[in-house]
């Protein structure tokens, strides 16, 4: 019991770089999720034509690779310096789930029923309006539950930071582990805890999440 | 006067389906118009392309004189944008047959949304003369409910409410019934007469209740394979006109114990 809350205590240095680089990615990957989501719904399809391409490479490759490219590769070729790992990790984290989260604001956008959008026309709400007052708030009720699994996933993500040399949880685990190899399974036993602890909230936030969103199809 | 709407040989085509195959209509102010016809002989369409719900492949529309679904670029004729269209649509008003009313807005907000958002108008102006329609329309104590707490009969009265807060010049209605439990056509009916008999607007009512437009129709036409094939007073395209097509219409329709 006393080596498993030293390990604890031990982990925790790690906490807060992987609670911030998971505060960031989330807010990052919204705002992309967003941009991205509502571009692939415009007319002009040449814009529709990047987001999609971005889209489709970010979801079609992993995200450890897309780490090492922004770490290794892309300040080598473009002369790009992105700035400190930390926010390396938080921009790869954010365009990859971006991607995957554009495809849920992309497809609530379209359920939404299309009657609602002739309604918003003969009233004769511009295309933004009709966006703004009409189409999103009933998309956000649809995306509530996807977003909030989202969220455990990007927590997940997080981990492969380590990979760049960022000092979060699984980095002082293995850490400990290296120095202290008896205790190995016990080590990441604590990590996995420590993760799961950090995700109770989120968790709570996704069951929510649903609550609201079956409340918001009746009507 | 001048008409207020103008069709002029307009077409519509879905692919090789050639819903519409050249339709002239004049419909002057306050005139009050019901359209018949078999199911897919294309009322619905007629209407959505004045909404500027679906776009003409060929024609003209006209609202007030000026062109809906054209306009002048340094002296050439182009596809309107979504401004033009917006200009020239202020005029003209629907009500949908499955209501579409916005299910995440209270009664209220459903009335004052095109005030506020397209009319830029105060928000307590708004709600006055939003709350003076729903009374006019007889839902005067629901302000606060949400589309999804109101009957069939309540929703398409909402309808008709959120559009005539736009005073619109022009009026259209897509079987605004056919929806509805039988019990609650009544009330909608009540609604229109009373528009019929009160307002300026000119109305197109595309509709299955031959009473009703016999009752309240200046003009009735029967759109049968993609022309307007009979034109005329509501009495005598119902009752006297001997178009072989519209008889056989007619009687379907009577058997169908839907009249
Ligand atoms: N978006 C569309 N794409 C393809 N075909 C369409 C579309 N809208 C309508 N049509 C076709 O055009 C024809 C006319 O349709 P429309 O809805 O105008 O008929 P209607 O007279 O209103 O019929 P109903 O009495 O059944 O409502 C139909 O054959 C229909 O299948
Ligand atoms: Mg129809």
């Amino acid at each position: 019991m006393d080596s498993a809350l030293n390990i604890l205590s031990y982990l925790s240095q790690g906490l807060w770089t992987t609670v911030s680089i998971f505060l960031a990615a989330t807010f990052f990957s919204f705002v992309m999720a967003f941009f991205a989501g509502l571009c692939r719904v415009v007319k002009n399809p040449l814009v529709r034509g990047v987001t999609t391409a971005y889209v489709e490479i970010f979801r079609g490759t992993s995200l450890i690779v897309q780490l090492f490219w922004l770490y290794y590769a892309v300040p080598m070729l473009f002369g790009i310096n992105l700035g400190s790992n930390w926010w390396v990790g938080v921009i790869a984290i954010a365009l990859n789930y971006g991607a995957y989260m554009s495809e849920v604001v992309r497809s609530s956008v379209l359920s939404v029923d299309e009657g609602q959008t002739e309604a918003a026309i003969a009233l004769n709400l511009s295309r933004v309006q009709r966006m703004r007052h009409v189409i999103l708030p009933q998309a956000l009720r649809l995306m509530l539950p996807e977003f909030g699994n989202y969220m455990i996933q990007i927590l997940k993500g997080t981990a492969l930071v380590s990979l760049i040399g960022l000092t979060d949880i699984l980095y002082y685990g293995d850490i400990y582990r290296s120095t202290n190899l008896d205790e190995g399974p016990l080590a990441y036993l604590m990590v996995l805890i420590m993760y799961f602890i950090i995700a109770l909230p989120l968790i709570w936030l996704s069951k929510k999440g649903e609550k609201i969103s079956k409340k918001g199809v009746a009507g | 006067m001048e008409p207020v709407v103008q069709y002029k040989e307009v077409q519509k085509s879905f692919g090789d389906t050639h819903v519409l195959k050249g339709i002239n209509l004049d419909i002057m102010p306050s005139e009050k118009i019901a359209i018949i016809g078999p199911s897919g002989s294309g009322k619905t369409t007629i209407i959505r392309l004045l909404m500027t719900l679906a776009e003409p492949t060929g024609g003209d529309i006209l609202v007030d004189g000026k062109n809906l679904w054209k306009m002048e670029v340094n002296g050439k004729t182009k596809t309107a944008n979504e401004k033009h269209l917006g200009a020239v649509r202020d005029d003209i008003g629907m009500v949908f047959q499955h209501f579409n009313l916005f299910p995440h807005k209270t009664i209220l907000e459903n009335c004052t949304l095109p005030l506020t958002s397209v009319q830029k108008m105060d928000k307590t102006e708004a709600e006055a003369l939003a709350k003076q329609m729903l009374d006019r329309v007889g839902l005067g104590d629901k302000f606060e409910a949400y589309p999804a707490n109101l009957s069939g009969g309540q929703k398409q009265r909402v309808a008709m409410a959120r559009a005539l807060v736009m005073k619109p010049k022009i009026m259209l209605f897509d079987e605004v019934t056919s929806a509805l439990d039988p019990e609650l056509v009544g009330e909608v009916l009540e609604v229109i007469r009373d528009l019929a008999a009160h307002e300026d607007m000119a109305m197109v009512l595309v509709t299955h209740e031959m009473e009703f437009a016999l009752e309240i129709a200046d003009r009735v036409l029967f759109l049968d394979e993609g022309v307007i094939a009979e034109s005329g007073p509501a009495d005598d395209v119902i009752n006297k006109s001997e178009n072989p097509r519209l008889q056989e219409f007619l009687k379907r329709f009577r058997s169908n114990g839907q009249s």
